[in-house]
């Protein structure tokens, strides 16, 4: 019965299928592959940039980190929350004991008074969490054009290309009426694109208009405890490797682990190609010296089943 | 069952006899993957993947019942948690990046032994249980990982959840309160979140349930080979032990270099940015996608855009389950007594010129936005899957002139020498 119905079940679909084709196909033919949009024309993709932890021998460049902390600390951080980020992590960056102590103790972050059980403010230990700058997703969109600003613990993992999609994006502010891709002018091609009041032009996100205001507007926006000039290239670099480090603080010793682990399964496994070959050695085929080898169909070669059967009694196979 | 000439189990040492009387376990595994288990010696490399699979499900079950200790099936906390694993549990990052990419290679793994199944039609008598328990296995595990990447409660967890469940709306009448029922819910919420974790946290069992009974129907006819040829004396077979299971341990560790690249230095390259955003049902993802071993099967559902008769969703669906469930009539719709592709010359050229490049455009499709021309080359290739499975396969073993085939396997690999096919020339192995 299957010989009947199969054939009838397949030509059923393939010719639901192929109507289908035949509709997308004149859909296309009179009215073109869809619109371009200035979305999809003068969105970049994101700059390319280096850091000390790319690669499979990468490792952090600490001083970095700490760079990158400050300008999260004295800049995103007034919009944007760190929730999975404790200030006892901060000991991975280098910093001692007591300076995490100190760095927990100068931000405020919620807690209940002893005395009267109500809710207050009181300084940080290393075991809290990152404080967020607002109480709730309602006041951090009543504050920000109705756009929440997304938490930075992940956001280098949660887009495509994270780290070089932060610097971009936070160096990528253009003016619209002047932006140009490769001559075309965004203005001269879609007149009608706007950018609203609150939002802001930035060619590196998706929409191109973003309500994140410029967040490194200055040279030297940042005082960097290391003496580092602070040039927005330099900020922007710094704090898209912390958030890297954010995203994944257990990424250097990954790879770290990595590269034992690879060497000792490339190790077993060229002992398994041995052992492999010990094995089959006495039932495999041995080709003949004298040239007499002639070809089967599917190409297996002919081989002289006198030298297998010699080579079968020299190596007994509990030798393997 | 097993060949006459099989070896027979010997236990020495006292412990062993006592065992063998009581509860004959080493005897079991010996006539299983041991010396007593006659295997044909001219398997090729592609007969490595089963045994990969069966490692790959065992990583997958002791990495996950690790990650479930950690993990809370709450959607106020599963997020976090999750995180929780990777920051704060001692090498839960390993853990859980091992699980992850695992559900890839278990799928890799997967995939390369079914297109072996047929490429050397190893669905046909006396082996059609075998195929169809596999496909059983494929299916569980396809709903296994579905569920599994729900867990995590990113934006790709949640938005999956719900396209996989809104399938089943498209069923006429039953279709949106079956829906409501199966996520306990009008959207994916803590009810879908609790019983999709209760679910892949069972489904493993009942897979390595099914894996045994495939090991155990395989065991009756004994593996098939890449002539085709059944095994006719004893100088066409190795014993499984040490032969296989030298050239498994090789295999495995090629598998497991390439597991361990991924793991190590890009356990995120198979995965979805979207999914490290804590789910959010009131914003969409510009693209739904599911993960890449679903992508054929996903570019079948969408190729449907057109209303014939039933509406396009419906036949989506439909078209999507019988594309898995056309598998499980092969051994009847291909009416070859020929097994292996080798000796099938038009066969073999609709395999590898039309099903191949039919599943790389459709795995292609599924991957890209629902946007033209993926939408018009998905349809093709959906229109060539279901046409080569259930008109060109049949077509094709009723006309074709099969090669010649060799008179034994011991031919095949050592010649065509009258006293070697005697088995006068050859010594069994040992």
């Amino acid at each position: 019965m299957i010989r009947f119905v199969g054939p009838v079940i397949g030509l059923g679909f393939a010719f639901v299928v192929l109507l289908a084709f035949v509709v997308g196909a004149y859909t296309v033919a009179t009215e073109g592959w869809g619109e371009e949009t200035a979305e999809h024309e003068f969105h970049l993709a994101p700059r390319h940039v280096e850091y000390e932890h790319d690669g499979v021998f990468g490792t952090w460049d600490y001083a970095q980190l700490q760079r990158g902390y400050q300008v999260y600390k004295e800049v995103c951080s007034a919009c944007h929350s760190m929730k999975l980020v404790a200030f006892r992590n901060l000991a991975e960056l280098g910093y001692s004991e007591a300076e995490v102590k100190a760095e927990a103790a100068s931000w405020q972050v919620p807690g209940i008074d002893p005395g009267t059980g109500e809710a207050n403010l009181r300084p940080g230990t290393p075991t809290d969490y990152l404080p967020r700058p607002y109480a709730n997703n309602v006041a951090a969109a009543a504050a920000n054009n109705n756009a929440v600003p997304p938490d930075l613990s992940l956001i280098t993992k949660a887009r495509e290309h994270g780290p070089a999609y932060v610097y971009s994006l936070v160096t990528g502010y253009r003016d619209p009426a002047t932006y140009a891709v490769d001559g075309h002018a965004l203005r001269e091609e879609f007149p009608d694109f706007t950018t609203p009041t609150g939002l802001y032009f930035n060619p590196y996100f998706p929409n191109l208009n973003i309500a994140m205001a410029p967040p490194l507007t200055a040279n030297g926006q940042v005082t960097y405890a290391d003496g580092t000039i602070s040039t927005i290239d330099q900020m922007a670099k710094d704090v898209s490797a912390f958030l890297t480090w954010t995203a994944e603080p257990t990424m250097v010793k990954r790879k770290q682990t990595g590269w034992p682990v690879l060497g000792f399964l490339l190790f077993a496994t060229v002992l398994a190609w041995f052992a492999k070959k010990q094995v089959w050695a006495p039932v495999k085929p041995v080709k003949r010296k004298d040239g007499l080898d002639r070809d089967l169909e599917g190409g297996a070669s002919v081989t002289a089943p006198q030298a297998t059967v010699d080579t079968a009694h020299q190596h007994p196979t509990g030798e393997a | 069952m097993s060949f006459p000439w099989a070896r027979q189990y010997q236990p020495k040492a006292p412990l062993m006899r006592y065992l063998d009387e009581k509860l004959p376990l080493p005897r079991f595994v010996y006539n299983a993957v041991g010396a007593g288990y006659p295997v044909p010696r001219n398997l090729n490399y592609m007969w490595n993947f089963g045994v990969l699979a069966g490692f790959a499900l065992m990583v997958q079950i002791i990495t996950g019942v690790v990650l479930a200790m950690h993990y809370s099936a709450n959607a106020l906390v599963a997020f976090e948690s999750v995180e929780h694993i990777m920051r704060d549990v001692n090498w839960g990052w390993m853990l859980r990046y091992a699980h992850a990419n695992g559900a890839s290679f278990f799928f890799l793994v997967i995939y390369i032994h079914i297109f072996r199944g047929l490429f050397y039609s190893s669905y046909k008598a006396p082996r059609e249980m075998i195929w169809l328990i596999g496909v059983v296995i494929f299916l569980l595990t396809m709903a296994t990982a579905f569920m599994g990447y729900v867990l995590p409660w990113g934006q790709m967890s949640y938005w999956g959840a719900k396209v996989i469940t809104g399938l089943f709306s498209a069923i006429p009448l039953v279709g949106e309160p079956l829906q409501i029922w199966l996520l306990g819910g009008f959207a994916p919420d803590n009810a879908a979140l609790n019983r999709f974790y209760s679910l892949h946290f069972l489904l493993p069992f009942v897979i390595l349930g099914t894996v045994i009974l495939h090991i155990w129907a395989l065991h009756i006819p004994g593996s098939s080979n890449p002539t085709g040829v059944e095994v006719k004396s004893e100088s066409d077979t190795v014993p499984f032990h040490p032969y296989y299971t030298a050239k498994d341990g090789f295999g495995l560790g090629v598998f497991l270099l390439l597991y361990t690249a991924f793991v190590f230095f890009m356990p995120n390259a198979l995965g979805h940015a979207d999914n490290y955003i804590p789910a959010n049902p009131l914003s969409t993802p510009a693209h739904i996608v599911p993960e890449w071993y679903f992508w054929p099967f996903y570019a079948i559902l969408r190729a449907f855009t057109f209303d014939f008769i039933l509406p396009a969703k419906l036949w989506g669906v439909l078209a999507m389950f019988s594309a898995i469930l056309v598998w499980f009539f092969l051994p009847w719709l291909d009416r070859s007594p020929v097994r292996s592709g080798h000796y099938r010359p038009l066969f073999r050229k609709f395999f590898w010129f039309g099903l191949i490049p039919t599943m790389a455009v459709l795995f292609w499709c599924g991957g890209a936005p629902a946007e033209e021309p993926y939408v018009m080359l998905s349809q093709i290739a959906t229109a060539y899957y279901f046409l080569h499975f259930l008109v060109i396969l049949p077509l094709v073993s009723a006309i074709e002139r099969p090669e010649a085939l060799p008179y034994s396997i011991t031919e095949a690999v050592l010649g065509e020498d009258k006293k070697a096919v005697l088995g006068e020339n050859t010594t069994p192995a040992t």
